[in-house]
């Protein structure tokens, strides 16, 4: 089953950020390690004769992926839709992923600057994937503000926590049946990606767990395997959990029993 | 005249954003453009007046997660 995100189709559940890997080289393998076919950028200040930020996006049209920029480090509705004006014009997409920074210890989003940007963008054509909480009064916002996919975090960026909130994220999930919900943010090794797809989550968003790795194409790669492994228990049903046992070895005809 | 381009201030004798963009080195880099905040597009840069205290920037593509 491939993964719907507005009108694109993709093999691949496993978006990868581009930031803060040991090197270039390093970034390019693990994008191709992680088979993704989503990458998130972003935009900086850049002073004339610098050249770091054209090497860059060299770097990324080569690998032939469908960039998602995004809005980081904006807190507030003004920047962000600025931002994302500017990142349509560089980048030449619609896509945009927004975050609107409310807190900067967690960087927890500002849903209420979220849902405020997310129906300014929406309005002007853009297709807007919003970093958001899983509060799901906030999600119903997003939704009907023109958004059609939703990014809850789980966990704070780059904490590797983990699925923090189960609980609300699986309400989130269950809320909202027919949405694409990806995962973005704080998770730290591939049991949390795989435990997200099992979960019913469409897809996760890796970055600083894959680039602060050791080894970043091996833990890309790794993601991969569970991302897929994920989405595969999900469609294979997984069984409910329960208190007792439950012998799987047949009773009937056991021996030396009556 | 006194501008802040990416929030370092500037003297230019630049009319408008693109013969700026000339005056400081951006050639053919790709880089996206907005002048107090509002988004000027390529296409709206040359006839895009700076007067005295305008805050420019001056964005290019990088990394982000």
């Amino acid at each position: 089953m491939m993964l719907q995100l507005y009108q694109v189709a993709l093999r691949s559940r496993l978006l990868l950020g581009t930031a803060r890997y040991p090197s270039p080289a390093l970034l390019a393998a693990a994008v191709r390690a992680a088979r993704a076919e989503v990458v998130t950028v972003s935009l900086r200040r850049e002073s004339g004769g610098e050249r770091a930020g054209q090497a860059f996006w060299s770097l990324i049209r080569e690998l032939g992926v469908r960039v998602l920029p995004n809005t980081a480090g904006c807190h507030t509705v003004k920047e962000a839709v600025t931002t994302a004006h500017m990142a349509r014009e560089v980048f030449g997409t619609t896509w945009i992923k927004l975050e609107v920074i409310g807190e900067d210890d967690t960087l927890q989003p500002d849903v209420f600057g979220l849902t405020e940007a997310a129906a300014v963008l929406s309005g002007e054509g853009f297709e807007v994937f919003p970093y958001t909480t899983e509060d799901l009064v906030v999600a119903e916002r997003l939704l009907a503000a023109g958004c059609r996919v939703l990014m809850p975090w789980g966990a704070p960026i780059g904490s590797g926590r983990g699925l923090n909130n189960l609980f609300g994220l699986t309400a989130l999930r269950a809320h909202f049946p027919e949405v694409p919900l990806i995962i973005d943010a704080g998770l730290g090794v591939p049991s949390h990606a795989a435990r997200a797809l099992e979960l019913g989550f469409d897809a996760v968003l890796i970055n600083t767990a894959v680039a602060q790795a050791r080894d970043p194409v091996q833990m890309a790669a790794a993601f991969a395997q569970a991302v897929e492994a994920g989405a595969a228990a999900r469609l294979a049903g997984p069984i409910e959990p329960r208190d007792m046992a439950a012998p799987s070895t047949p009773l009937l005809g056991t021996a030396f029993r009556g | 005249m006194k501008i802040v381009v990416n929030g370092a201030v500037r003297e230019t004798t630049a009319a408008e954003l693109t013969r700026l963009l000339e005056e400081l080195g951006y050639g053919a880099s790709v880089v996206s453009t907005a002048v107090n905040g509002e988004f000027v597009a390529v296409s709206a840069r040359a006839r895009t007046a700076l007067a005295d205290g305008d805050r420019i920037e001056v964005l290019a593509p990088m990394q982000g997660g």
